[in-house]
């Protein structure tokens, strides 16, 4: 990787001021696990690095006001100890556990999670989010494209690679993002962005911005997350579901369902939303919202089979949430 | 949202990146002086450091002086700058599990963590498990159960293997096998490895740096 300068700040404060105006100025360091490995494929080369683990007050995990509060740079170890968040969100501790590698739960972050860069491999490469080649044409419709996005028509291609995204959306959180002027709080949902044009980013964050918490709404939901995946090694999911179910006795009065890895962003399958309502959760109603949920989806050359696992990852989910065995 | 994917790629095309410029990794870098950026507020600002640096790392509880640069991982630094090559690079990406090494108690991939990060924390490496000549309960199992074939992967599984029993120290086969998911073994030792850490876990007994 090129060279940089390091800046370990012990404040906020002192984050703020050596952060920069660009991404190339600097790049945030919280566990690494994605920044070291772009750096050294240099896609990304920021001429500072600035880490941020030594500022206390971005860690813990705490009641406030109606919320759980998550330390932005909790990792995904602490995350899945933690007993109040293994009591109210399984469906969290099971994404994050989706993370399969101890290691990578030990370094990981919370916040590192939803800001770790798409794994598109045309990226990856070099081409930039958009995919594209020399001439400017869309590089991911005619070529490789098995793992890319089956909700999306384009400009952008890759799915967000975020894992505890899907179930965090699902459960309602917000991020608070932190700069020099001030705090701005913005839905986890909303967080994730489809870039449209050349330069902008997958994420509503600016360069000189740092994530200092996510906040979860005190829950009364079933919830549960089920990924699909091609192995139990250190990988990725080909697609995963989070719900969050609001129940009155064995009726569902309100449902979440949010998908990961099928889009650039994290994507909320309204119709299976709705057609729930009124329900009981049964091998029957979560076939349909499975079938509801991918109803619009539109599959690339190669990865026509996502459709069908996206289906039965939002089944198998909500039976999960309703404590059904599958 | 500066991020500028063009002139990210027109890069790449000059420098002709490839597969052989992963394996280049870390050089000896030009020794640069940081300046802070002119907006910044100068009295918050923290120090930054660059080019090349001292610092003191504690290694199986020996202090030692390094000089690496803030670009150095603590696994090249282990490796190139200390001899310490127990810990193997493979990946170099936090996928394979080789180089695993423990921080603080708990495993880390040390190609994903830089050395200056790693300052001021108790690192142990496969060196440091056992007392020379000895062998550690988790590394008598890995012999006993033909735990390895090419053996590259193996200190890097022994340290998570350990790391694992730290945390489960009377695990059932399936937390073994899940346990174990950061490491690769292309030979597919995996059999091997999940019955030598059941045996492990009869002779040893969790705690750090044993």
């Amino acid at each position: 990787m090129q060279s940089f300068e390091y800046a370990n700040p012990a404040t906020l404060k002192e984050a703020f001021a050596a952060l920069g105006s660009s991404w190339e100025d600097a790049a945030v360091l919280a566990g690494g696990t994605d920044l070291l490995s772009i750096m050294k494929d240099y896609v990304q080369s920021p001429k500072r690095v600035v880490n941020i683990k030594g500022i206390k007050e971005l860690g813990g995990i705490s009641r406030k006001g109606g919320s759980m509060r998550i330390g932005a740079t909790t990792t995904l170890d602490e995350l899945t100890s933690n007993a109040a968040i293994r009591s109210s969100y399984p469906g969290l501790v099971q994404a994050a556990m989706g993370v399969t590698s101890p290691q990578l739960r030990n370094m990981g972050t919370v916040a590192g999670d939803l800001c770790q860069r798409p794994r598109c491999w045309y990226f990856r490469r070099g081409f930039g989010l958009l995919a594209k080649g020399p001439n400017g044409e869309a590089l991911v419709p005619t070529g490789e494209n098995k793992f890319h996005a089956i909700f999306s028509n384009g400009p952008a291609y890759f799915v967000s690679a975020s894992t505890l995204g899907p179930a965090l959306v699902a459960l309602g959180a917000s991020v608070t993002i932190a700069s020099a002027s001030g705090n701005r709080s913005v839905s986890v949902e909303k967080f994730f962005v489809a870039p449209t044009g050349d330069g902008q980013r997958e994420i509503d964050l600016k360069p000189n911005e740092i994530v200092t918490e996510i906040l979860i709404p005190v829950p009364a939901t079933k919830n549960a997350t089920y990924e699909v995946r091609q192995r139990e090694l250190v990988d990725w999911p080909l697609s995963a579901a989070s719900v969050a179910l609001r129940m009155n006795g064995n009726t569902v009065t309100s449902a979440s369902i949010a998908l990961g890895h099928v889009a650039p962003t994290i994507w909320r399958a309204t119709q299976a939303e709705k057609m729930l309502v009124g329900k009981t959760i049964t091998a029957e109603t979560a076939d349909a919202a499975g079938e509801a949920a991918v109803a619009n989806a539109t599959p690339l050359s190669g990865n026509k089979y996502k459709v069908q696992l996206t289906k039965v990852a939002v089944k198998r989910a909500l039976l999960a949430a309703a404590g059904i065995k599958a | 949202m500066s991020s500028n994917n063009d002139s990210e790629k027109d890069k790449q095309a000059q420098s002709g990146f490839s597969r052989r410029s992963w394996l280049g990794g870390v050089g000896t870098g030009a020794v640069g002086v940081g300046v802070l950026a002119p907006e910044a507020d100068a009295q918050a600002a923290p120090k930054v450091m660059s080019g090349e640096v001292e610092i003191s790392l504690d290694i199986n509880g020996k202090k030692r002086s390094v000089k690496v640069e803030p670009r150095t991982t603590l696994l090249d630094a282990l490796r190139n700058r200390m001899d310490m090559t127990g810990a193997k690079r493979v990946c170099d990406r936090g996928t394979c599990g080789a180089c695993t090494v423990s921080v603080n108690g708990k495993i880390v991939y040390g190609c994903t963590m830089l050395a200056v990060d790693a300052v001021g924390k108790n690192i142990q490496t496969i060196e440091g498990l056992a007392p020379e000549g000895q062998l550690h309960p988790v590394s008598a199992a890995f012999v006993n159960n033909d735990a390895q074939q090419c053996g590259y992967c193996t200190p890097g599984f022994v340290m998570a293997a350990k790391g694992f029993l730290d945390k489960h120290p009377n695990p059932t086969y399936e937390q073994v096998e899940k346990g174990l998911a950061g490491n690769i073994c292309r030979c597919g030792t995996y059999v091997g490895v999940r019955k030598a850490v059941l045996e492990a876990a009869k002779n040893y007994k969790g705690g750090s740096n044993a």
